[in-house]
């Protein structure tokens, strides 16, 4: 243990990712994907066994999308106790922003043909572009917006929600209100964001059309990287000394309090950093589904991604990436061969995970039961015995 | 005539001024209600610095009140609360009063349980506060020493490794108040350290907080009367949110106030 702590000491980074099989494991992963599957999909005849087609680069990419929105609720769920039920607006005011950025790219090659108003304003007579829309023909502006209208969403919503003691069920459920409120105020056709039918008919990125199969390779990669990267920085942030108060909040907020911390200031910083990764992850799945609507912000999208992160194993990061992929890939599969059934799956699904395999799927395979995790889950064990013990 | 008493006055203030100065910690006229139930009426009492004080009193005579009152948690509808005879607490909340060097232990032993005993004192070490100190912080030779200095008080120092959801009931207790011991207070407020003890765990507890109260002021709340005599110190009787009797645990015994709301019963 002194010699861990030593080397803790000397080499603080490469230490703790050593440590953390599973993040090697995730990050082994990504690389090989983000350097096989664009090579197989672009290099190898599509009679070659190996190839990857198009149609299964562009699904496995928004599955990424999805693992980091997962990955997002699982730092402040897993490790802040936080329960965010409206996880999916952060990631929808990403996709907005890369949207509103794919729709000025459009310019006159709209139905219409205007050259600065994207199409849904020409229908609605509008004469000029909304202020909220400057900016947004420019790529770096786009990106920008797409992390800090989320970061700031989530600090302003966090600060009030939070110096207020706002926690359990009560914060899940003003989340809940908040992507509620959302969804209806951009389902209104004068909010200028596309209304109903939301933004979509993307051309290209960049000047690289969306349709061809470099710029979707391009897209995948981008979403490994950025996978990765969140991952790491998640890592850092829960191995830190930050990581472990945010730890001590989940187990016993109010003896972090008398410990002298402001418990609010550090949820802020995890909430606000959680949200700005649900929407980079926003960002990256709009070019790639080539659609952003007002459903993102459905609440049960919201409710699913947590499925997700039960699903995988809370509180482990890598935990949710494997349970977004495992339940998005169920879906692709059930809503595909049996549509009708797919909701009855999700929620069978998410029972059984309850019940059986308290730790997410993680939690069953032996290696990655750590000393660590068992030891939380015989104190949640120990203390639900006790408050049965009292009731 | 008015001269006599402006006099008086000024003689008053004088004595409680004095008073003050030499408190660590000073309660005067604190009355908190509850809709409608008086949870504290009128309760005044004064701590010296490095003095170790006993609170008893039957349930719902405010203690736990009391606690939530001097730590921020609750507060007062009326009266003062001073730190060190000048800082006003009333305005203040629970963070910022535990970083003014007032430690709280709580009834039920409070820690956090996935982490090692090691980082529940690292946690509760005093020094940077802030979100950003806390993302970059390092592990430092001092706080390394202190945290093994430490174990050794609270006899943890074959536990430090553990996870502190492993630990015993006593153990945790003891481990509370290593955390305490770790935010270098200079008043230590503990809410019934021996509740659920072995009579072993008890008589050690007794020994660690008579150690303590050498180096810091410690409120002692408890119910537990053998534990009280062990502690050897002044004691307060509260009832029904105020002071009921003051002194030495054999003469409040003898009081017929005392023996009639509480020990006699």
């Amino acid at each position: 243990m002194t010699d861990y702590r030593q080397k803790y000491q000397t080499t603080p980074v490469i230490g703790w990712l050593l440590k953390d099989r599973g993040g090697m494991i995730l990050l082994g992963i990504l690389i090989a994907a983000a350097i096989l599957v664009p090579l197989s999909n672009l290099l190898l005849p599509e009679s070659s066994a190996f190839h990857v087609p198009t149609w299964m680069v562009s699904l496995l990419g928004k599955y990424l999308c999805y693992a980091l929105l997962a990955l997002s609720v699982d730092l402040i769920w897993g490790f802040c106790g936080i329960l965010s039920l409206g996880h999916g607006a952060f990631f929808a005011l990403g996709g907005y922003a890369m949207g509103m950025y794919l729709m000025r790219q459009i310019g006159d090659r709209g139905v219409y043909g205007d050259p600065i108003l994207p199409d849904f304003m020409v229908f609605l007579n509008w004469q000029e572009l909304p202020w909220y829309w400057y900016g947004f023909d420019m790529f770096w502006f786009a990106i920008v917006m797409a992390m800090f209208v989320p970061g700031l969403l989530a600090f302003v919503f966090g600060f009030l929600a939070f110096r207020s003691r706002v926690t359990g069920v009560y914060l899940s459920i003003i989340t809940q209100a908040m992507t509620y409120a959302l969804l209806l105020a951009f389902f209104r056709n004068d909010m200028g964001f596309g209304g109903n039918n939301g933004l979509t008919d993307f051309k290209d990125l960049l000047g690289y059309s969306l349709q061809s199969d470099g710029t979707r390779a391009g897209l995948f990669v981008a979403s490994c990287v950025f996978l990765g990267i969140c991952y790491v920085l998640a890592r850092g942030i829960t191995q830190s000394r930050l990581g472990k108060v945010l730890i001590a909040i989940r187990d016993a907020e109010s003896r972090v309090r008398f410990t002298g911390y402001r418990v609010e200031y550090y949820k802020l910083f995890v909430f606000t950093v959680s949200a700005v990764m649900a929407g980079i992850a926003g960002a990256l799945y709009v070019p790639q589904v080539g659609i952003i609507n007002p459903g993102e912000f459905a609440p049960a999208l919201s409710i699913e991604i947590v499925i997700w992160v039960a699903v995988g194993g809370r509180g482990t990061l890598y935990g949710a990436v494997l349970g977004a992929f495992i339940v998005n890939y169920a879906k692709t599969f059930f809503t595909g061969a049996m549509p009708d059934f797919w909701l009855f799956f999700l929620g069978g699904l998410f029972i059984a995970v309850t019940l059986f395999l308290p730790k997410g799927v993680i939690g069953a395979v032996p290696a990655f039961g750590s000393a660590d995790r068992q030891s939380i889950i015989t104190a949640w064990r120990k203390r639900r015995a006790n408050e049965g013990g009292k009731a | 005539m008015s001269e006599a008493a402006v006099q008086m006055n000024a003689s008053d203030e004088e004595q409680v001024k004095s008073a003050k100065s030499e408190t660590i910690l000073y309660v005067d006229g604190v009355s908190v209600t509850f809709d409608g139930f008086r949870a504290l009426n009128n309760l005044s009492f004064y701590v010296e610095p490095g003095e170790l004080r006993a609170i008893i009193g039957p349930n719902g005579a405010g203690k736990t009140t009391m606690m939530d009152i001097i730590t921020g948690k609750t507060r007062p509808d009326t009266g003062d609360v001073l730190f060190k005879s000048e800082i006003d607490l009333t305005k203040m909340d629970e963070a910022e009063i535990a970083n003014l060097g007032i430690g709280r232990k709580f009834q039920k032993p409070t820690v956090f349980e996935s982490h090692t005993v090691f980082d529940n004192l690292l946690l509760a070490a005093s020094g940077g506060r802030g979100v950003f100190q806390a993302l970059f912080h390092r592990l430092s030779e001092a706080e390394k020493i202190k945290i093994e200095k430490t174990l050794v008080t609270i006899m943890l120092e074959d536990k430090r490794d553990e996870m502190a959801a492993n630990l015993s009931h006593g153990q945790k207790q003891w481990l509370e108040i290593g955390m305490l011991l770790m935010q270098e207070p200079e008043l230590l407020l503990v809410d019934e350290p021996v509740a659920g003890m072995t009579d072993s765990e008890t008589e050690e507890t007794a020994k660690l907080l008579r150690s303590i109260a050498k180096e810091y002021s410690v409120v002692v709340v408890e119910h537990d009367m053998e534990f009280v005599r062990d502690l050897d110190c002044k004691v307060t009787v509260l009832h029904e949110g105020s002071v009921l009797a003051e002194g030495r645990l054999d003469h409040v015994q003898k009081d017929p106030r005392v023996i009639e709301v509480y020990l006699g019963r």
